[in-house]
């Protein structure tokens, strides 16, 4: 059966590429720390699940500590130059779209098809993990797809891979560790702490101000986390049942619908949601790491006042 | 003037959120003032420096799967190298009613559409914005506007990024067996609370078509910001194309 564990390892070889090709640029004055860093990456990713939690922990803690004192350094300069790209875009011509579009044309195909295949009885993928599993193969499959039609040096698709990853450099570990974050903040019980202080001190008299107070609150307290899914439990059972539903008479199902859609407004503006708003200012190489959230800053506040006049219109009407 | 009501130990686990606000106020790495944070609550919490290592590495190791995205990374360097993004340009700049905005706006509807029909992984920075769509939102200003200046390509990459997360976020709640819905249905179960998937997703609707309208008449005024920049900047200031 195919599993998670099937694309950890696929990534943990793609990391440990990365860190060989850092350690073989002589000309990178930081080539020692960025293959160390990535390198330590991907151990997680190969031997995570084998390792003990806390070996694992150090491992982290160990890149933290390489990026925050020794620094990673930025991606090398590209190979290829513009005149050679354009004539080759001019060569291959829209050719060059196929392995781009492989991936979701084979995604796609994985999530629809894959729970349907059985091997020896069993399914061939983890039924839990169908998405995942499938966006794995569909890059693997691009891949090989685009090695057999551009026939580069066999060493290309790690060297270039090296150029993006160390563009991004450390945010792309960014989304793991505000994940293990949250998992700390529900050890410590971060969540019933906020909870408990809203309700002893926001004055709550008026069904838009618990309306308003829940809708904003979600966003809030969203953008701290950095996931609506974090913030929705502590503000729904501080705000949204006891005072929305239970006082009020709200309609359970408006409050807890338009509530999450609340805390995505949240999740527009702030730092803390990292794979969306700070990875792609990195993938995309922007200057400032802050310029994604600042675009969204506007929409997220006129929807989340949209959200609370939808909130406060029909939450009541039912 | 938590004194009369909480002991001190009963608030210290906050000091986690204390860090991350002050962190990014001082603008210190966010990665050093995440892992801080994390071990800074775990600490404060009362557990054991191991255990909290321990919870730490177990965590991150859990989320493996979040970054995935990085899979895609081989194959958009190599077509990059060979000339993806030029290619993407090139195609973009044929066509005559393409605007940054129209075509961003396009984006933001398929986005939003396939999240609803709970193809998520369809769209993407790296799969998507980074080879694609940004190259030819930057294209389509190139072609109106003539050379652009790195200033406006960084809008109009922040623009790309963004339409993706507005798609994404309020397409998804749409599909009935998307992660959010669950879990509303798992809290609303443990209280007591029995809700049904496709009440909740209809009730995302409103929220989604709100979103669709505010963002998308931001991406069409991106191109009257766009020209207007353009009319007033001097000629000689522009920065070269890439």
């Amino acid at each position: 059966m195919i599993s998670l564990e099937f694309v950890n390892v696929i990534m943990g070889v793609m990391f440990a590429g990365v860190a060989i090709v850092n350690l073989r640029d002589a000309a990178s004055p930081k080539r020692y720390n960025n293959a160390v860093f990535w390198g330590l990456y991907a151990v997680t990713f190969l031997a995570g699940s084998h390792l003990s939690n806390f070996v694992n922990g150090l491992l982290v803690l160990a890149m933290v500590l390489v990026m925050a004192v020794g620094k990673l350094g930025g991606p090398p300069a590209e190979k290829s130059t513009p005149a050679d790209r354009e004539a080759s875009a001019a060569r291959l011509g829209n050719r060059l779209f196929v392995p781009a579009l492989t991936i979701p044309a084979v995604t796609l195909l994985g999530t629809f098809t894959f729970k349907y295949l059985y091997v020896g009885g069993k399914p061939l993928v983890d039924p839990k993990q169908i998405t995942v599993v499938s966006l794995g193969v569909a890059t693997i499959v691009a891949l090989i797809v685009g090695v057999v039609m551009l026939r580069p040096p066999a060493s290309a698709p790690m060297v270039e891979a090296r150029r993006l990853m160390d563009a991004v450099g450390w945010a792309a570990v960014l989304p793991q560790m505000l994940a293990a974050l949250g998992a700390m903040f529900a050890l410590a019980g971060v969540g019933p702490i906020v909870a408990t202080i809203l309700q002893r001190w926001i004055p709550l008299d008026t069904p838009f101000a618990v309306v308003a107070t829940y809708a904003v609150g979600m966003a809030l307290f969203t953008s701290v986390m950095g996931n609506a899914f974090a913030a929705f439990p502590v503000m729904t059972a501080a705000i949204g049942l006891p005072l929305v539903v239970q006082r009020f008479g709200g309609d359970v199902v408006v409050m807890a619908s338009v509530g999450m859609l609340s805390g995505y407004c949240g999740t527009l503006v702030t730092p803390m949601a990292a794979n969306f708003n700070i990875v792609p200012a990195a993938l995309l190489e922007l200057p400032d790491q802050n310029a994604v959230v600042k675009v969204q800053i506007p929409t997220a506040l006129l929807l989340l006042a949209t959200n609370v006049a939808i909130m406060y219109l029909f939450v009541f009407k039912h | 003037m938590f004194v009369e009501l909480y002991s001190r130990d009963s608030v210290l686990p906050l000091i986690g959120i204390l860090i991350i606000v002050a962190g990014f106020a001082l603008r210190l790495n966010p990665l050093l003032v995440v892992a801080t944070a994390a071990i800074a609550t775990g600490l404060a919490a009362g557990h054991a420096l191991v255990d909290v290592i321990a919870a730490f590495g177990k965590a991150f190791v859990d989320s493996r799967s979040v970054s995935i995205v990085w899979l895609a990374l081989p194959v958009i360097g190599l077509l990059e190298r060979c000339g993806l993004k030029e290619r993407a340009r090139a195609v973009i700049s044929k066509i005559q009613v393409a605007t940054t905005g129209r075509l961003l706006l396009g984006y933001l509807a398929i986005r939003q559409l396939t999240s609803a029909l709970g193809l998520t992984s369809l769209g993407g920075h790296a799969q998507m914005v980074r080879p694609l769509i940004a190259p030819m939102a930057e294209a389509a200003a190139e072609t109106r506007l003539g050379p652009l200046d790195d200033a406006t390509r960084f809008r109009i990459r922040a623009y790309a990024a963004s339409a993706d997360n507005v798609g994404l976020f309020f397409g998804e709640d749409i599909f009935i067996a998307i992660g959010s819905i669950l879990l509303i249905r798992a809290f609303l179960d443990q209280n007591g609370i029995h809700v049904e998937a496709t009440q909740l997703a209809w009730w995302a609707i409103p929220t989604a078509v709100s979103a669709f309208l505010i963002h998308g008449v931001r991406l069409l005024l991106l191109d009257r910001s766009l020209a207007r920049g353009r009319a007033d900047a001097r000629p000689d200031a522009e920065g070269a194309a890439q």
